[in-house]
């Protein structure tokens, strides 16, 4: 079964089995044995991952090999089997995240107003109004956001929307920012603003992001590291790193560093494709 | 100033009609003049009927019926609908019970109620809330338990507990269906309390003036009291949706 790595690679590219990051970055999550079934089909035998700090990863693979069931064990959404997932030696409960959903118009409260939207974990965590709204106005100065904050989330676009379920991820400063398949319900033209957004508040902010995307350009545009996975039992197909310079733009698209990492990946993942 | 849309006045049209052909009918006799008065003749009974007659006051006692019925259902039904709703089991083992009842014409429910209530409002005021209740009831339930399950995940994620997720979440999205339920129950008490008021030992109540100018052939009296009745059961679906889109601003958004 553990076939991962049989294929012999030539592309000059950081391949670590246990997913070492490159250097120059501080680990932020490990993630140890962790294990998953669903009935009869093993998703997750015994895998390892590093997730570095202050980073932004993309998760990609082929269709049902457990992205998302990655990503929400370590956000805590699915149990795990077995296994053991610490960010910086702590357990998920006693960390701050983020989460956004895939799908914003279910994971939005249609009856409260963008900004108590994103109030509300504030008001979980027992702040008075006045703490809340400072902290809500300070984040909306940071990301430069121009939303009518005051509106219904149903009355905005779903860039908007998906925006306001950022904002509202962030607004309780997280350690860590996960994103499943954020703009995956958007348009391309609305997709292509929303990566630039995304952008410019992880450079503002430099939270660790864990994102899992359906779209290899998205994937690899906006990462510092692009996570491949293999068939299941998911293993770490490669562990990719690009490096080039953020902000990035409609120009790195075309650059050499992008072109290659993105055609190394999508050999990677239609080897991976074609395995079964 | 905004244009006036002619098409708002579409809705007239199907009133004009009726009531034209009504016009005819009774114009030309097709129809016996003793069982079909002129609708002149009719509204002119209603009219007097309502402003200081005994029609007016047997609609007040129809409405302070059909509300105390409403009202009483909604108080048992609604928080014993969320109750059985938080937990899909729960509510599975109580379903057949509460469908075979909800299944079961009211009407077939009187004498039962006579025996343990008496003739009296008692009686019609509880068979209606009874018939209001399981229909709101089992709209509350199932809107607790179709919350959206992204929904109660978000709120879980940002650390809400389960008692907040209920009142913060599960109660404001079973909200729409709650409504749903509301205006069901009251067109069903409204029907129940009507039936009630013809058939058992009544003296006032709109049932009870049909019933009455139906024996005594006063029949501008009887259409008098049939739209008394038909104005109601408009007038409370149209104040529950109204209140349903000032409060549920959200729904089907």
């Amino acid at each position: 079964m553990k076939e991962d790595n049989s294929v012999p690679s030539s592309e000059p590219t950081v391949i670590a089995r246990y997913g070492r990051a490159q250097s120059g970055s501080r680990v932020h999550v490990t993630i140890r044995g962790l294990s998953k079934r669903f009935d009869t089909s093993q998703i997750y035998d015994g895998f390892d991952l590093d997730i570095p700090s202050g980073r932004l990863l993309s998760i990609f693979g082929p269709n049902g090999c457990g992205k998302s069931t990655l990503m929400n064990m370590i956000a805590g959404l699915i149990p795990a089997d077995a296994g053991e997932i610490l960010f910086n030696n702590k357990p998920l409960r006693a960390i701050k995240f983020g989460y956004v959903f895939q799908n914003y118009r279910e994971a939005l409260f249609p009856w409260l107003r963008s900004l108590d939207n994103i109030e509300y974990p504030l008001k979980l965590m027992n702040l008075g109004k006045a703490e809340r709204r400072a902290r809500v106005e300070n984040l909306i100065a940071r990301l430069g956001v121009a939303i009518d904050l005051y509106r219904y989330p149903y009355e905005l676009s779903g860039g908007q929307q998906q925006l306001i379920s950022i904002m509202r991820a962030l607004v309780v400063e997280p350690e860590i920012l996960f994103l499943d398949e954020p703009f995956s319900a958007l348009d391309y033209e609305m997709t292509l603003f929303m990566r630039d957004q995304l952008q410019r508040i992880f450079i503002e902010t430099r939270t660790t992001t864990v994102l899992v995307s359906h779209d290899l350009e998205e994937a690899v545009y906006l990462a510092d590291h692009i996570l491949l996975l293999s068939r299941k039992p998911a293993q770490i197909a490669d562990y990719v790193g690009f490096e080039a310079r953020r902000p990035r733009s409609n120009t790195t698209l075309s650059e050499p560093d992008f072109v290659n990492v993105k055609a190394h990946c999508l050999d990677v993942f239609q080897r991976q494709v074609r395995n079964q | 100033m905004k244009r006036f849309d002619p098409n708002r006045l579409l809705p007239v049209i199907g009133v004009g009609a009726l009531i034209a052909v009504w016009y005819l009918a009774a114009w030309y006799q097709i129809i016996d003049p003793v069982l079909l008065p002129s609708p002149t003749q009719s509204f002119r009974a209603m009219w007097t009927g309502m402003a200081g007659g005994e029609l007016g006051f047997d609609f007040l006692k129809t409405v302070e019926r059909t509300t105390l019925s409403i009202l009483i259902a909604a108080a048992i039904a609604i928080p014993l609908g969320i109750f059985l709703g938080s937990s899909e089991k729960l509510y599975r083992s109580v379903e057949f019970v509460i469908d075979f009842f909800r299944s079961t014409p009211a009407s077939a429910l009187f004498p039962l109620f006579l025996v343990v209530f008496g003739v009296g409002d008692a009686t019609k005021v509880a068979v209606a809330a009874f018939g209001a209740g399981l229909v709101i009831l089992f709209n509350v339930a199932y809107g607790v338990m179709n919350a959206r399950k992204t929904r109660l995940l978000a709120a879980k994620v940002m650390g809400a507990s389960p008692l907040r997720i209920l009142t913060d979440v599960m109660l404001l999205e079973s909200l729409p269906q709650t409504f749903v339920g509301l205006r069901n129950g009251v067109s069903l008490a409204l029907v129940i309390i009507i039936v009630a008021e013809m058939f058992i030992g009544s003296t006032d109540g709109l049932g009870h003036r049909v019933f009455e100018a139906q024996q005594l052939f006063a029949m501008p009296d009887m259409y008098a009291a049939i739209f008394a009745a038909g104005a109601l059961g408009y007038g409370l679906n149209l104040l529950f949706l109204t209140i349903e889109r000032r409060f549920v601003h959200w729904a089907g958004k």
